[in-house]
């Protein structure tokens, strides 16, 4: 691990009147996953959708590998290899459960063992494969939002708070489902509010305030260092301990 | 993993809810019925149905277009009629070369050239859509209020610009050979033209139906209309397809334009911005961007048209003002309000 | 003094305030500067259009609404007028209560279609009054016992706004002051006080407030703006000066048709005019009327030349026929929208601003 899969360089966006990135400065290592915690209104989302090219940075740079990517098209983005999870998991409520997991595989017909893994990973997705996706419940469509993520290898996946709003029994079934994808190479930049699952999964970390990234580190030294936790506890973990 | 996660969700839908969710298919045969009780004798109300039927058929193949348009771009094309004037002046212009295939008595040989002159026009109106959307469209993408003014300008230009190439005067055209005439069913009279219509409106719905449902292309446009951005991070290039429907939209409504035309038998530039009237109030009954409630707009529109053209002429376009005023009042976003992710 | 009467918005420009005072002079001295029918009738129409192009740019410069309606409520007001004078003869009563009648018509259907349809989007409000204005053209066409269908109305004013009618025996400036003139007049002053009143009110803090909801609907809300009332109440007010330019044109040409107020090419009329003079700023109703307006009388005859001297190629001279001058319009209004929407008078002003004015 020594060149970080992605790079964002004094990042700053705008959007319409107001500045919400002010220079974010951010790596995520390749391999394992990236916690990137904050209060709400700190920007995290809008860093995603900044790498995705979903709001253009009016300043700095993103790199993705060896490649400038921002100023890139959203799709062009994401045939690089980047998968997005939305925060509103963009599930096409339209669509069958199938449909949703057919448009997800971009690139051509679904891997069928890939497909097996997923089912078991989420057994809704067998479950409900020919019912309307506008019919499943909330952690179900977070399940299927993941899966279409990962239908295709991807470098980076981008995961924006998977469990907000869901029950116990299913963020654990989530965070082992994440845990099981960190296995298979694939690198996650994961915005989370939860601490206890942030930190079960996350080997590094970075925190967000006012559209900065103000502290950087591995995840373990976080855990560690109860000063540090304090520190930042005020800014962002305070809801969450 | 806990069953609580597996259990499914879908309840039992009562018969109330099928009821009100199939309403507006029902309101098609609700207002027939009605049109057979305020007309009173059958032999009028099926020539007026066939003909209703066939007006709502045509107008749904000009409206289909437009509305998908909207519903994947949010653009709304106020030049939309454009394609309708151009597509049937091309068309009768194919039509008046092949003379020698319309005038004879032969099915096939009518049929040959009025499909002959119906590619003819779908291809130079969706050529045109092609040079419209790069030229006119594109540089406003998500200004309504530009978008409106560019469109209109676009439609002013494109009525002089068919002054220009076919002159200032109306163009007359009689319907090819067999195409002419009625049907005589019992004591009702049915032009063999207008079942013509509804026969290539039917096939069209079906097949834009079935690309929607069961093509990948189609998945891309509804997912699109729902959530454009999370297609766009899956890795499609929504412009791209965007520039597909929507030249795939004006090729319709030329077709439109040449069935239309031989409807009336009688062409002006200013046609198509006519018709944009009855298309604009299928596209709010139905619904911005939904193809089945523009179907059933086209369909209501069509027939009321007919019965009170029938019952009582002078109001015949204010009744579908008053049909578009009770529907918005009723669902104020259309029959199929189309679901925005945002 | 001036700068009150203008409500504080002076034309900031020059070059704008030479056309501009340009364009009031002639208006005002028309009778006696450019004597002859056609010249008064084409001074009038300038007029009339005015206040009526003005009206318009409060709704689609100001409030960011566009609507295809225009012309209806310039018709509700003609044919308010036109209706009262036909029903009871030539008179000033029935001149004033007819006018006021079709100014109050006007504002009720607008405050039904906006409170109906601004709900939702522009784009529907622009669909709506599409539907709605073609309808109320054919049901005018229609209804040929009290509108006189295709036809319109032929109708008497008051004996003094006619040329029966002398005011002095002699002539003034080598012109005969008879009731046309004084008619003339009457638009003349009438418009020139629409037009103030409307400064009036693009320059109140209602004004400004309209700009804030144009620019920012959303934010405009989130302040506590009520949205809707202030869009409604825009397209009323809107909707009622329209109401009285149709008025004053029914009066000045003592006829009122389909073809004259309610016609799909006037609303296209007035799209252009407005676009060209500028969006979001009255003068360019001035500038985009009297521009236009001059253009139709006189451009085709220019065209007309071009057309000669190209009759030997063949589509190139069809381009250029006189009766083509809408394309080359249809063309300038794209390229306006595009390049600048602002207008002529938004160009005007910037290079003024450029230079330090």
């Amino acid at each position: 691990m020594t060149e970080p899969l992605l790079t964002l360089a004094g990042v700053h966006t705008h959007i319409g009147p107001y500045h919400i990135l002010q220079g974010v400065d951010l790596e995520v290592p390749e391999g394992g996953v990236t916690v990137l915690l904050g209060r709400n209104g700190a920007g995290k989302t809008t860093t995603l959708r900044t790498i995705m090219g979903l709001w253009r940075p009016s300043q700095g740079e993103v790199r993705f590998g060896d490649h400038l990517v921002s100023g890139l098209a959203t799709p062009d983005i994401a045939r690089r290899g980047i998968a997005f999870v939305p925060e509103d998991m963009g599930i096409f409520t339209d669509l069958t459960v199938a449909e949703n997991m057919l448009l997800a595989a971009a690139r051509g017909p679904m891997d069928a063992k890939r497909l097996d893994w997923i089912k078991q990973l989420f057994p809704p997705i067998g479950t409900f494969w020919n019912s309307s996706a506008g019919t499943l419940s909330g952690g179900q469509k977070q399940m299927l939002s993941v899966a279409r993520a990962i239908i295709e290898p991807r470098r980076l996946i981008l995961i924006d708070e998977p469990t907000k709003g869901l029950a116990p029994s299913i963020i654990r079934a989530m965070t082992d489902a994440l845990r099981q994808l960190k296995e298979t190479d694939t690198t996650i930049l994961l915005v989370e509010q939860n601490f206890a699952m942030a930190s079960s999964i996350g080997d590094t970390v970075a925190v967000m305030d006012d559209g900065r990234i103000i502290h950087a580190g591995a995840m373990r030294a976080l855990m560690d260092d109860a000063g540090l936790q304090e520190k930042l506890m005020g800014l962002s973990l305070e809801a969450h301990q | 993993m806990s069953d609580t996660s597996i259990r499914p969700k879908m309840e039992r839908e009562t018969l109330r809810d099928l009821l009100i969710r199939k309403l507006p298919v029902l309101l098609v045969p609700l207002l027939a019925i009605a049109g057979l009780l305020a007309i009173g004798n059958p032999a009028s109300w099926v020539t007026l149905t066939a003909a209703g039927l066939a007006m709502g058929m045509m107008i749904f193949i000009m409206a289909s277009g437009l509305t998908v348009v909207f519903g994947l771009m949010d653009v709304i094309n106020f030049g939309h009629g454009a394609f309708v004037t151009v597509g049937a002046f091309v068309g009768f212009t194919v039509l008046a070369w092949l003379g020698g295939w319309t005038a004879p008595p032969s099915v096939m040989m009518n049929l040959a050239a009025v499909l002959i002159a119906i590619l003819a026009a779908m291809v130079v109106t969706g050529l045109l859509g092609y040079a419209f959307e790069r030229v006119i469209v594109m540089p406003v993408y998500g200004q309504h209020l530009k978008q409106i003014l560019v469109t209109m300008g676009g439609l002013i230009i494109a009525q002089q610009m068919i002054h220009v190439i076919w002159g200032p005067d109306e163009i007359h055209l009689s319907r090819p050979e067999t195409l002419q005439g009625a049907l005589v069913i019992g004591e009702a009279a049915i032009e063999k033209y207008r079942l013509l219509a509804v026969s290539i409106g039917l096939v069209l719905f079906l097949g834009m139906r079935h690309v929607l449902k069961h093509t990948r292309v189609g998945l891309l446009v509804r997912a699109g209309v729902e959530n454009g951005e999370m297609v766009e991070a899956l890795g499609y290039r929504i412009r791209r397809l965007f520039l597909l429907v929507f030249m795939t939209g004006s090729a319709l409504a030329g077709l439109g334009g040449v069935m239309w035309g031989l409807y009336q038998e009688t062409i002006t530039a200013h046609m198509g911005s006519d018709i944009m009237v009855m298309v604009f109030i299928v596209v709010i009954i139905g619904g911005l961007g939904s193809v089945e409630g523009c179907f059933i707009g086209a369909l209501l529109v069509g027939l009321l048209a007919n019965y009170t053209a029938f019952l009582a002429p002078k109001v015949a376009l204010i009744s579908t003002i008053g049909l578009m005023v009770v529907i918005l009042m009723w669902r104020p976003q259309g029959l199929y309000p189309v679901v925005k992710a945002k | 003094m001036l700068t009150r009467l203008l409500s504080g918005d002076t034309p900031r420009s020059g070059i704008l305030t030479v056309f501009l005072l340009l364009i009031l002079i002639s208006l005002a001295f028309a009778p006696f500067l450019f004597p002859g029918t056609k010249s008064l009738e084409t001074a009038a129409r300038i007029c009339i259009f005015i206040v009526l192009v003005a009206s318009y740019d409060l709704l689609l410069g100001y409030a960011g609404i566009v609507s295809f309606a225009h012309t209806m409520f310039f018709g509700i007001g003609a044919y308010g007028t036109a209706l009262a004078l036909s029903a009871t003869g030539a008179g000033y009563f029935p001149l004033v209560w007819g006018t006021v009648a079709g100014a109050i018509v006007a504002a009720i259907f607008a405050l039904a279609i906006g409170l109906f349809s601004l709900r939702v989007k522009a784009i529907f409000f622009a669909m709506v009054t599409l539907a709605v204005a073609s309808a109320f053209a054919v049901l005018v066409s229609q209804l040929s016992w009290l509108t006189g269908g295709e036809d319109g109305l032929n109708y008497r004013i008051p004996r003094e706004l006619t040329p029966a009618f002398k005011l002095i025996g002699g002539k003034v400036f080598g012109v005969t002051v008879n009731g046309k003139v004084l008619a003339y007049y009457l638009v003349f002053v009438a418009s020139l006080v629409l037009f103030l009143i409307m400064l009036r009110i693009v320059n109140s803090p209602f004004g400004s407030t309209l700009k804030a909801v144009r620019d920012n609907a959303f934010r405009a809300e989130a302040i506590g703006y009520r949205v809707v009332w202030y869009r409604t109440t825009a397209t009323v007010l809107s909707a009622v000066m329209a109401a009285l330019a149709g008025s004053l044109l029914a009066i000045w040409l003592r006829y009122t048709g389909p073809a004259t107020t309610l016609s799909m090419e006037i609303m296209i009329d007035i799209l252009l005019m407005v676009v060209i003079g500028g969006m979001g700023t009255l003068y360019g109703a001035v500038l985009g009327v009297t521009l236009f307006i001059l253009a139709q009388t006189y451009l085709q005859d220019f065209m007309g030349v071009a057309a000669e001297a190209t009759s030997s190629v063949p589509l190139v001279s069809a381009l250029v026929a006189p009766e083509r001058w809408l394309l080359w319009l249809g063309v300038l209004f794209v390229l306006s929208v595009y390049f600048f929407p602002t207008g002529i008078v938004g160009r005007l002003r910037e290079r003024a601003r450029a230079s330090g004015r």
